[in-house]
């Protein structure tokens, strides 16, 4: 176990070094830096020339990237548009996205996993069906269509929430929005946990405990689910660095004030140290994610030995 | 889940940056491929190339039903599959001809009539700027079934030969490849493209497509390699190498037509979330950019007049989730038809 982790640790380096180059590439050469430093106007070139040399942007490339990373492990994220530290816009962005997360997650748990298990068990009836063919159609329209007709739909026209999110976002102003983030993911997780389910239902074990005369209700949450629910477990994990990432767009619909918010007012504005240093973040905590989750899978499944 | 856990626990990272819709299409592939081919399936590798060949076909009685035909046969009599497909095809000619169903202009637009309900000759009433809602969503099409449609060849092409020879020769090409899909799953889809497009002049769909391309490779091309390696362990491939088939006719006559049913699957699915990608890359302001009419700029110009003309929003958004809707039920009905499992 601990080799692997330590494998995997050193695997991740490459990985974080190699999509942080990317981003860092995508703005820095195909991007101008400077631009966005002179307002709406054109930079004069004396101007853009004397700016580059300032912040180091003629060195070449490699040592530009090394002086940032530096400067990131350091805890130095430079600075936003306005003259605030990057750090700060973080921790005013981060904790209102990891709310809405967070309430995403709960839905994509208690919706998905409750019909899953409903479908899962009663597998080609018409229950079944209907909900699969709805988790079909829930896939398939793209969050930001999803995220218009519920704000059109339960804001404008019957009123039952707020259409725009105060910048405090309390969690009970995120309800609709991290429905909104969740669907396409809970509708996943529900076909998950229903494919999961109607595979193991024909297991030894449960036959077993059937047989045994155990109530159904017990068969199914102490059996049944326990072992149907690894998967799905190890998918919600994975999950959570996507949603952080996608919540760009739910954010903009409802005009909550959370990372995506601050990224795209930073892709606007055309502020490198915005977008590259929040993306960043955003890769470290879909990589370390995605390791947790792994070492999750370990332990939820003792079937499972990493070498 | 018995012995295999769901996910290659070979890359440093699961690729869920293309959002729920991609992780439906590869976990429909990875069933495939450990179908085909099984112990109880004896189709040989007869693809849609590899007609002729007598190695594998067995001794069937007959001219051997091959899982194509089988597959085509299966479709042919499902509801989904039939109407998904008319629907796409209705859509790829009105993409193509859009002038068959809307005469107007839609960069005709007149200010005196913004947000006005329905009129005769305009049923689905007029958009902010006054422009009629119909025509624009009928010319709305071409932008999506183009991006949809060159992405997704890209991808396929890159990705199944990227993908496909990592999985045939291994070693450390392959090892290398693994690490670089890694680093594309590790950025969010929407983030990348917003950064990517944000810097990229131009307003054509060429640096969308090029965008899904670069960021949509990787997806494709773990799922081929996973569906060649399948492939390479079988027998017949053993006894062609045996008969002293050169690697290329091993890979083009007897593992390609084997491996590539889950990248047609995975593929056709894709197609759908590249065009919802598109809209909603439109949507943030970086995709296809104003002339240019799309669904997604629509939907996004529509937005602030949600109260007063929400009809304007809604025809776009209907049309974008039924063509969505389409190639996913449509990826979904061909997987079942290619699965022998489900016999």
């Amino acid at each position: 176990m601990g080799r692997y982790v330590v494998r995997r640790l050193l695997q991740m380096v490459p990985v974080f070094i190699g999509a942080t180059l990317l981003i860092f590439l995508m703005v820095n050469v195909m991007g101008d830096p400077v631009a966005g430093l002179c307002g709406e106007r054109q930079c004069d070139p004396a101007t853009a020339a004397q700016l580059k040399r300032e912040f180091g942007l003629d060195r070449p490339l490699w040592q530009q990237y090394a002086t940032y990373m530096g400067n990131v492990f350091a805890g130095n994220f430079g600075t936003a548009f306005n003259g605030q530290p990057v750090t700060e816009l973080m921790a005013s962005a981060f904790p209102v996205t990891i709310r809405l997360t967070v309430v995403a997650v709960l839905f994509e748990i208690v919706i998905g996993i409750v019909l899953g298990v409903m479908t899962g068990l009663r597998r080609g009836r018409p229950v079944d069906t209907s909900v699969l063919v709805l988790t079909l159609v829930v896939i398939s329209v793209p969050t930001f269509v999803t995220g218009l007709l519920l704000q059109l739909l339960l804001g404008v026209k019957w009123g039952w929430i707020k259409p725009s999110v105060s910048p405090a976002a309390a969690f009970g102003e995120l309800i609709v929005p991290g429905l909104v983030l969740a669907s396409v993911s809970l509708a996943y997780v529900t076909r998950l946990t229903r494919t999961s389910i109607a595979e193991n239902r024909r297991s030894d074990y449960v036959r077993t405990a059937v047989a045994k005369g155990l109530p159904r209700h017990r068969v199914v949450t102490r059996h049944l689910l326990r072992n149907s629910l690894i998967p799905v477990v190890t998918f919600i994990g994975t999950d959570i660095g996507a949603l952080m990432g996608g919540a760009i767009v739910t954010e903009r619909i409802f005009n909550i004030h959370g990372v995506g918010y601050q990224l795209y007012q930073g892709i606007l504005r055309q502020n490198t140290q915005t977008v590259v240093g929040f993306v960043t973040v955003l890769v470290l905590v879909f990589l370390v994610a995605n390791l947790l989750v792994d070492l999750l899978y370990a332990v939820l499944d003792p079937r499972i030995r990493y070498a | 889940m018995p012995e295999q856990p769901p996910y290659d626990s070979e890359g440093a990272v699961a690729g869920t940056g293309m959002g729920g819709a991609m992780d439906l299409a590869a976990s429909e592939a990875t069933t495939l491929e450990r179908a085909p081919g099984g112990p109880e399936g004896p189709q040989g590798p007869e693809g849609p190339g590899g007609r002729e060949d007598a190695e594998g076909a067995g001794p069937a009685a007959g001219r051997p039903r091959s899982l194509w035909s089988d597959a085509w046969r299966d479709l042919r009599r499902n509801p989904v599959f039939v109407v998904s497909a008319l629907v796409i095809l209705f859509l790829v000619v009105i993409a193509v001809w859009p002038s068959l169903i809307a005469s107007g202009n839609p960069l005709t637009c007149d200010l005196a009539r913004a947000q006005d309900g329905p009129a005769p000759g305009h049923p689905f009433g007029f958009d902010g700027q006054g422009c009629d809602v119909y025509t624009r969503t009928v010319y709305g099409a071409r932008a999506s079934v183009t991006v949809g449609v060159c992405a997704t060849l890209g991808v396929a092409l890159l990705g199944s030969v990227l993908g496909g020879l990592a999985g045939f020769f291994g070693g450390t090409w392959d090892g290398f490849l693994s690490r670089i899909t890694d680093i594309f799953f590790a950025i969010p889809v929407v983030l990348g493209g917003l950064v990517l497009l944000s810097v990229v002049p131009g307003n054509t769909v060429w640096p969308v497509v090029g965008f899904i391309v670069l960021l949509g490779w990787p997806q494709i091309s773990r799922i081929a390699r996973g569906s060649v390696i399948t492939a390479k362990q079988h027998d017949y491939v053993q006894a062609a190498r045996a008969l002293g088939a050169s690697n290329s006719r091993i890979l083009l006559r007897h593992i390609a037509p084997n491996a590539v049913a889950p990248v047609i699957v995975v593929a056709t699915i894709a197609l759908g979330t590249y065009i919802a990608l598109e809209a909603t890359l439109s949507y943030l302001g970086v995709g296809l950019k104003p002339p240019s009419v799309s669904w997604g700029i629509d939907i996004s110009a529509a937005s602030p007049y949600i109260r007063n003309a929400p009809h304007a929003l809604l025809w776009p958004a209907g049309a974008l989730a039924i063509t969505v809707l389409a190639f996913i039920m449509l990826g979904d009905a061909v997987r079942d038809a290619l699965d022998p499992k489900l016999r």
